[in-house]
């Protein structure tokens, strides 16, 4: 019984609901191979909403996740442009930095400037996406200007499964430990559930802004390296509007807004919703002029629902103590 | 005797008061403001010209238009980032209609009325279910450009009547000031004497620095909030039409990212992004320091990244600058 009242539960039956009803129309949905493709679409979205969910349940959001994904993309992928002889495990190294260097930036603005994290990041979003375009000078790095052992990193198959599943599983994991079973990772629940006490009981509110922030860029780094990998290519416009659909995993995965709670679980299948969503339109031949409203309505749908059946809950637990 | 002197105390103190709110942000901004035309015209020769100044009020007066309503919505402690997508909305409507062989008035009516309606979809939502705004307009920010992109795809509508050009490049009689520029002046000075001189002012603050207190006094919150989500709607059809009749044109990306701007323009101008505090002077004084300085670096050929990151810095700097002097400032001794 407590099953069917997780939310959660209620995402994944929706799942599963979408995926029967795409592949009555379309048999070539169910095929495995197109999974693995869903999971490969979804993995740098669903590692990102992980950082995303982390700085959300704080109570504070993360805007500049696309610009900072685009600024490590890029620099990574014109390093290995410069300087082919840099091995692919330094590279991944140096993107992580840069990330963890974005995010600090992002985590002493909030911490000690104290400046609310949606300004903060709104400001840092337009520095990122901006040096980009200094960094590139308004052109492209595209797949015969990088190495091939850069090209091929997230497609090479590490156990059977290739190395961009893999490393977005690995991520979901250390945090599923991180958040759940460290006594860090519960002070961030805490701090978002209520601010002013968990300073009574002495957690260091600024220590765990600046953490926050700060493994949501290293994630957000390491994330800018398998986008320009897999796609092959960096931009100055890569990956905008990228912070909304981790907000939007975020939200459909049951994390509340206003910070204090959110499963990683949830996130994860609120990514991989998304990336079935994208799968199935373009199964069943919708345009993909459609993909965007489609996302909002499933962010309203979401929020809505969400929130009505929390009120719920709460009216039976009032009713049951009575 | 005590009485007169009491009551000249009070006045004594309200007098301190508002001088120390002067003191604050708004002669601070009106200082960069100065500093700004001073570099630009030793920049460039071009910069204090009446006729340039008065024609680059035209790229930035749709977002100052919707950046008035933002005020609002931002001291009563929301936020909305769905203007940008209501205006793709609103432009689509206006083309389609445009391309039935509808009339300027009847476009006009067709913009403003789809930016009333989204804007109160918005505020009904957020209202009806007590769903933080940045939730809900971060869904309709999607809904509302994918409606849009449904609409159109990959085209555009450009075939507009003459006349309904003027609404975004006319200018008042003879005169070289635009109508926009004068549109939005009107404008300031509507929502400036509303939320200074009004009782609907006095409850946004009231909203804003407590909502649960502001209930119990007897405000109607929600009824307040909807009423101000379905007005910046209704400015973001207004901004649209002002808009799709200076470019002429409607694709599904018009306006994109300007959300982030407007809000920028706002938080720059002194409204505390945490509700319950700002001043319409503040944010009209930081909409032409963001529109000139733009127009400053375009005069020496800085590309638009480069004023992104500018901007993005300014917005960074101007938050920072309170805590910081609080820090560099000795602490008072009681």
């Amino acid at each position: 019984m407590e099953l069917f009242k997780k939310r959660e539960f209620n995402l994944f039956v929706f799942i599963l609901f979408i995926i029967f009803g795409v592949s009555l129309r379309t048999p070539n949905f169910l095929n495995i191979n197109n999974f693995v493709d869903i999971l490969n679409d979804t993995a740098i979205l669903t590692m990102v909403a992980i950082g995303q969910l982390m700085i959300i349940v704080t109570g504070g959001i993360d805007l500049s996740v696309g610009s900072g994904l685009a600024l490590t993309g890029m620099s990574v992928a014109l390093l290995n442009q410069y300087h082919p002889e840099i091995p692919i495990f330094m590279i991944i190294l140096i993107s992580i930095t840069i990330g963890l260097l974005l995010g600090s930036i992002n985590g002493l603005l909030v911490s000690q400037a104290k400046i609310p994290p949606i300004i903060t990041t709104l400001g840092t979003m337009s520095m990122y996406r901006g040096l980009v375009f200094v960094l590139c000078k308004g052109t492209w790095v595209s797949a015969h200007e990088m190495t091939e052992a850069f090209r091929e990193f997230p497609r090479r198959s590490f156990l059977g499964i290739s190395n961009l599943i893999f490393i977005s599983i690995l991520i979901a994991i250390l945090f599923l430990i991180f958040l759940n079973l460290t006594k860090t990772g519960r002070e961030i629940y805490g701090v978002g559930g209520n601010k002013i006490a968990s300073q009574y009981v002495g957690i260091n509110l600024k220590k765990i802004y600046y953490l926050v922030f700060t493994l949501g860029g290293g994630i957000t780094g390491l994330a800018g390296f398998l986008w320009v990998t897999r796609y092959a290519s960096a931009q100055s416009e890569t990956a905008i509007g990228f912070e909304l659909q981790t907000i939007a995993a975020c939200v459909i995965g049951g994390v509340s807004i206003t910070g204090g709670s959110g499963p990683i679980i949830g996130v994860m299948l609120g990514a991989f919703f998304i990336g079935i969503v994208y799968n199935a339109l373009t199964m069943i031949n919708v345009s993909p002029f459609w993909q965007m409203a489609i996302q909002g309505f499933i962010i309203l749908f979401a929020i809505i629902i969400n929130t009505v059946m929390d009120k719920r809950n709460q009216q039976l637990r009032l009713r049951r103590r009575i | 005797m005590d009485k007169e002197n009491g009551i000249l105390d009070i006045k004594k103190t309200q007098k301190v008061y508002l001088l120390d709110i002067l003191w604050q942000w708004e002669v601070t901004l009106l200082f960069i403001f100065f500093i700004i035309i001073i570099i630009n015209s030793n920049l460039s020769p071009y910069f204090l010209d009446y006729t340039n100044l008065m024609n680059t009020t035209f790229n930035f007066m749709e977002k100052a238009i919707i950046a008035l309503p933002m005020i609002f919505v931002i001291i009563c402690g929301d936020i909305d980032i769905s203007v940008a997508s209501i205006i793709a909305l609103s432009s689509v409507f206006m083309g389609m209609a445009s391309h039935a062989g509808v009339n300027t008035f009847g476009l006009v009516a067709i913009g403003l009325f789809a930016g009333l309606v989204a804007g109160f979809l918005n505020g009904f939502v957020i209202t009806k279910f007590g769903i933080p705004a940045i939730a809900v307009t971060l869904g309709s920010m999607s809904l509302f450009r994918g409606i849009a992109y449904v609409i159109l795809g990959d085209k555009a509508f450009t075939k507009y009547p003459s006349s309904f050009a003027y609404f975004g490049q006319g200018y008042i009689g003879n005169t070289m000031i635009p109508f926009e520029l004068v549109l939005f002046l009107i404008l300031a000075i509507i929502f400036g004497v509303v939320l200074h001189r009004t009782t609907m002012g006095r409850k946004v603050f009231a909203i804003g620095n407590n909502s649960t207190t502001a209930s119990f006094s007897g405000i109607p919150v929600n009824r307040i909030r909807l009423i101000i989500f379905t007005v910046t709607g209704l400015c973001s059809g207004l901004a649209s039409i002002l808009l799709t009749s200076r470019i002429g044109s409607t694709r599904p990306n018009i306006a994109s990212g300007w959300e982030l701007e407007i809000i920028t323009t706002v938080v720059l101008g002194g409204v505390a992004i945490t509700g319950g505090k700002g001043n319409i002077f503040g944010v009209v004084i930081s909409i032409f320091i963001i529109g000139f300085l733009k127009f400053g670096m375009g005069l020496i050929n800085v590309p638009g990244k480069v004023m992104t990151i500018i901007i993005g810095f300014l917005l960074v700097l101007a938050i920072m600058l309170p805590e910081l002097l609080k820090r560099l400032k000795p602490k008072k001794k009681y």
